[in-house]
């Protein structure tokens, strides 16, 4: 039953195959079983029997609310949610337990979803490994997979099989490695430079940004406000639909969300490709970029160009200007949103108290790690009077030449773009951790970012599992608001490529009667 | 930019037609003063001329002073600009803070409509140009009431840009010479007040309260057209009067709804301009005053003395009159400044410009505002001057007075008496009385219609004007009472039965020889004596008009 789509699981609860409450316990289970990937930062269990018990009666009652009713879900802690702590993976926030729900988890709780926990990720987002948290790294599933331990035992390594698990990549390791893991259905992240894309692609899953402002931020502790979107972390385009359905349209609480009435994401199955044309943006083919995913691209382009779609190489020229102009705009509004943070309100507060500046200081030297200390430091630089021209302004310019560079190629009469998500597979954390958290994000985030400084929609989809059997993902980035039309050519490419299922049974020997049952199960319900 | 010559300026005396001249000086009736219904009876006394220092026997060196003010105006709304907290004076502390206010992470501004009308109605009172399209910025600073970190404000691009305020002087030996000037208007802008710190020192803890914090504001900045203490005063106190006429402020400096920061710098005419000090939290018109007029005094002195001037922030110590360094605003403060990225920018629309269905509740149209807009200040006192033909200084001090006008139109209505008469009443008599007990308007026993129809009886001639302000003073005492009932309690009416009036001036003329001899010998002041003596018998209720021409009369025949 775990290893089903939400949309799967959503139409057995219906038929009362399962019950809420069951769904939830076997969730919950597989979730302190799995505690070793460090997923979890907060199991809000009592919570989410609660719900699940209030979702059953409904059922009973036969009033269910929709597709989300009684469905596991997880949210990254960065979002916040009323009662349950919410701590960015930061000292700063520790114990911090917000007094009201962001929009996007109302949306899901009003939907009947059932909340397992706020998920593990990179100190305020700040990061690709979800490896900068002060609650630890998370671990990628796949490191536990059939299929990665298969490969790796063709290789004579020798090391510690321990010691050599992967990275999840991030920030949303957390989500990504929750949804991946089985422990919910859907998961949110968060996006402001590929945090939802990276981790879902490292990971085997499905990862979707929405267009800037589609979806609220209310609640959602910023990194970056002007490219922040919750994304979506699923198993498969149709459940990431279906979770947009619920969180799409005009939120009174956040100015910047499109006042359109959001209507439900239903995804029809295209069959027909031929009128489609596909943009191969030629600056995506970096020297960096592994020849492993450079031929699943490849491979990728040539499916939709043998099914009839006109697949054409466009140029994004100022591409390679994205990760430096990013770092300018990033850390100044860090800079800006951090500044809260001063142990006044909420939050950590330090001993110290000769007088408020050394409070201040104190707090702030307690509260946060290297990494964000570094990017204020580096924002407040850049926003300095005599800076601010020549950084931010300058920096603010290249991010619309950016946006123009793609707003160009759609007008041209592409689609879609097909790009890479990451450079590579997922790497072991002992190598991730050989780089400094910068110069990781400024690498990693090279596909991923300029779609955020864009606005635009952008979803990364499992394509195969490499040589190594880790799984690689592609990114489609569609117009702005056209975020139905992105899903559903997804759709159609998810189902040519056919990714396989991670495999966790041999590993986790204690679930592996949970795991043989799902077969059987979801097998019976395809039939 | 030419700044007037402080000389120039203040030649005479430079009084605010705040104060008017009222012609009778019944106790501190004449200084109505630049009031705001907390700090009554604080009449704005008139400098001393400050410019000692222009005197200087050297000559030629004459100094001219140049004071720009940034004036922060609370708006009237019923929430705060970027949440839906409540906006109430002295609400217990922390009593109305929303999640936005106290900053939690995560929460978004969302902008307030009301307080988008009312900066444009403000400026288009103010004569200014309405951007329609402006911006928000982040302000950081680290203090513990602004719990976010950085404050709101429209740096880059404000919601109104260059308008012009114009006030009036009184110059001139009697001051009845009105000279209306002009300040420039730069900028108006929105932004969000700060939270307060309450210093305990005794146990060394700051306590925060956050129920101001993110109240609207509007920030007008004016330029250095200002040359003295007097005229910004006078410009704070017309702006005070156009926020209240609109209702986009209650401008209440006491309850620092209005909050004035001057700068302020002095040079040589012809050279370029001194270096400025900025004096702030300035809360009440009198301190503003005094302020400036103490420190341009200083900077003269200072340069005189062969100092220079540091460009500083300074305060105003009213209890030493003067003002001083300020500790806590050290080191240049860099506020990086930085767009809003959670508010799109603030678009505005004329009915020209108004997309086509779109929702009312979506947009704010110009034009519909500039329609709304209520009589301002000018206007009403351009009106009375027309309609009622009094004094253009009369005019101001009906308006200077919370409700005073109001009450004036009250009598007007109700009154056969002359305007004139009615303005000499309510502005000397009655504000006098109001003054000495330190009352507003509103708070007077004495209403409208009560003094309507002690007027109506005055100029019945039923009663003298003595008898009347004998009757005026008893309506203090004897709350309830009408005049009418007063004067015949009293027995106050002038007499009517002419035949009596005329056997008491014989007996009176018999009675004094001596005076009835000096008449007839062409001593002028005789015939008053006489007219005393006969109001005296009959206490005062006999017209002394009439009395005189009956004496008259009587003494030739």
């Amino acid at each position: 039953m775990l290893g089903r789509t939400l949309q799967e699981v959503s139409a057995a609860l219906k038929q009362g195959q399962i019950t809420p409450v069951e769904l939830c316990q076997r969730c919950l289970s597989l979730i302190k079983k799995t505690k070793f990937l460090n997923a979890y930062i907060t199991i809000s269990e009592e919570v989410a029997l609660k719900q699940a018990e209030e979702s059953e009666k409904r059922y009973k009652k036969g009033h269910s609310l929709g597709a989300l009713d009684g469905i596991p879900v997880a949210v990254k802690d960065n979002f916040s949610t009323s009662g349950i702590e919410t701590t960015c993976a930061s000292n700063m926030l520790k114990g911090y337990v917000p007094p009201y729900n962001a929009t996007v988890v109302q949306r899901l709780l009003d939907q009947g979803a059932v909340l397992m926990g706020k998920t593990n990720l990179d100190e305020f987002a700040m990061g690709s490994g979800s490896t900068d948290g002060v609650f630890g790294p998370v671990k990628n599933p796949w490191s536990y997979s059939k299929q990665y331990r298969e490969k790796r035992k063709q290789k004579p390594h020798g090391e510690n099989e321990d010691s050599n698990w992967l990275i999840t990549g991030g920030s949303s390791g957390g989500s990504a490695a929750a949804v991946s893991a089985f422990t919910c259905f859907a998961a949110l992240g968060s996006d402001t430079g590929g945090s939802t894309r990276n981790p879902a692609a490292h990971c085997g899953i499905v990862g979707f940004k929405p267009s800037y402002g589609l979806v609220s931020r209310h609640g959602l502790i910023p990194l970056v406000n002007s490219m922040d979107v919750p994304g979506i972390l699923t198993r498969c385009v149709d459940d990431a639909a279906t979770v947009l359905g619920v969180l799409a349209g005009h939120d009174p609480k956040d100015s910047t969300t499109i006042q359109d009435p959001g209507k439900p994401f239903m995804l029809s199955s295209l069959t027909d490709v031929s009128k489609l044309c596909i943009g191969i943006p030629k600056e995506y083919l970096v020297p960096e970029l592994s020849s492993e995913v450079r031929s699943f691209w490849s491979k990728a382009a040539n499916l939709f160009e043998s099914e009839g779609a006109k697949v054409i190489e466009v140029s994004l020229p100022h591409t390679s200007y994205s990760i430096v102009c990013y770092h300018v705009l990033c850390t100044s509004e860090v800079a800006s949103n951090m500044a809260r943070f001063d142990g006044l309100e909420y939050g950590h507060r330090c001993d110290i108290d000769v007088s408020t500046e050394a409070m201040y200081a104190a707090t702030r030297r307690e509260g946060f790690n290297d990494v964000v200390r570094g990017r204020i430091l580096a924002g407040n630089f850049f926003l300095l009077k005599e800076n601010y021209a020549n950084y931010f302004i300058k920096a603010q310019k290249v991010r619309r030449l950016i946006a123009n560079d793609f707003v160009n190629v759609f007008n041209s009469g592409v689609d879609v773009l097909l790009t890479p998500t990451t450079l590579s597979e997922a790497v072991p954390y002992l190598e991730f951790i050989k780089e400094d958290n910068r110069t990781r994000s400024a690498q990693d985030d090279i596909f991923t970012q300029a779609v955020n400084m864009a606005g635009l929609p952008a979803v990364s989809v499992p394509v195969a599992l490499s040589n190594q059997g880790l799984p690689v993902g592609l990114q489609f980035i569609g117009r702005a608001f056209c975020d139905q039309q992105l899903l559903t050519v997804a759709k159609w490419f998810e189902k040519q490529v056919q990714f396989p299922v991670i495999q966790l049974q041999e590993l986790m020997d204690d679930c592996s009667s949970v795991f043989e049952i799902e077969k059987l199960a979801s097998v019976s319900l395809k039939q | 930019m030419a700044a007037p010559v402080l000389r120039g300026c203040c030649l005479g005396r430079c009084w605010a037609l705040a104060c008017i001249d009222s012609g009778s000086r019944h106790g501190r009736g004449a200084a109505t003063g630049f009031t705001s219904s907390g700090k009554r009876g604080q009449s704005f006394v008139a400098q001393q001329p400050l410019l000692t220092a222009q005197k200087s026997r050297k000559g030629e060196h004459k100094w001219a002073a140049v004071v720009g003010l940034e004036i922060h105006a609370q708006i009237v709304s019923n929430s705060k600009l970027f949440s839906g907290s409540q906006v109430h004076f002295a609400a217990p502390p922390n009593s109305l803070v929303s999640f936005f206010d106290a900053s939690l992470p995560g929460t978004l501004p969302v902008l307030n409509r009301r307080c988008v009308e009312a900066a444009v109605m403000t400026g288009l009172a103010l004569n200014c140009h309405i951007n329609k399209k402006s911006l928000f910025d982040r302000k950081h600073y680290f203090y513990a009431d602004l719990p976010a970190g950085y404050q709101i404000t429209q740096q880059r691009l404000p919601i109104a840009v260059n308008g012009s305020l114009a006030y009036s002087v009184c110059v001139g030996k009697k001051w009845r010479q009105v000279i209306t000037k002009t300040v420039r208007i730069k900028q108006i802008q929105l932004e969000q007040d700060s939270g307060k710190s309450l210093h305990d020192e005794l146990r060394s803890q700051t306590l925060i309260d956050l129920n101001r914090a993110g109240v609207g504001l509007l920030e007008v900045v004016l330029e250095p057209d200002m040359s003295c203490g007097e005229e910004a005063a006078t410009a704070v106190r017309e702006l005070q009067l156009i926020l209240q006429a609109l209702g986009t402020s209650q401008a209440n400096m006491a309850e620092g709804q209005l909050r004035v920061d001057a700068n302020i710098s002095v040079h040589h005419p012809g050279e370029p301009l001194g270096v400025r000090t900025e004096v702030k939290n300035l809360n009440s018109a009198r301190f503003l005053a005094r302020a400036i007029d103490y420190e341009i005094q200083r900077q003269i002195n200072e340069l005189e003395n062969g100092c220079e001037i540091l460009n500083e922030t300074r305060s105003f110590d009213y209890r030493l009159g003067c003002t001083v360094p300020m500790r806590d605003k050290e080191g240049k403060q860099d506020y990086r400044f930085m767009p809003e990225p959670n508010l799109p920018p603030l678009l505005l629309y004329d009915t020209a410009s108004l997309p086509a269905g779109a929702d009312p509740q979506q947009v704010i149209n110009i034009d519909r505002i500039r329609e709304q807009l209520p009589e301002l200040p000018s206007e009403t006192r351009e009106k009375l001057i027309q309609q009622y033909g009094i004094l253009p200084e009369h005019s101001f001090a009906l308006l200077n007075e919370v409700g005073l006008l109001e009450f004036f139109q009250n009598v007007i209505k109700e009154t056969r008496a002359e305007p004139k008469k009615v303005t000499s009443w309510v502005l000397n008599i009655f504000l006098g009385f109001l003054k000495q007990r330190n009352l507003a308007v509103n708070e007077s026993p004495v209403t409208p219609s009560v003094l309507a129809e002690l007027l109506n009886l005055l100029d019945r001639k039923v009663i003298s004007s003595a008898a009347a302000k004998q009757v005026f003073e008893e309506l203090w005492r004897s709350k309830g009472k009408t005049p009418s009932q007063i004067v015949s309690e009293r027995k106050l009416e002038l007499m009517q039965d002419e035949e009596a009036l005329e056997r008491v001036c014989h007996a009176v003329m018999e009675g004094h020889p001596q005076v009835v001899m000096d008449m007839k010998r062409g001593n002028p002041r005789a015939i008053n004596k006489l007219i005393g003596l006969v109001r005296k018998v009959t206490h005062n209720r006999a017209d002394p008009m009439v009395i005189k021409e009956i004496l008259e009369k009587q003494l030739l025949s």
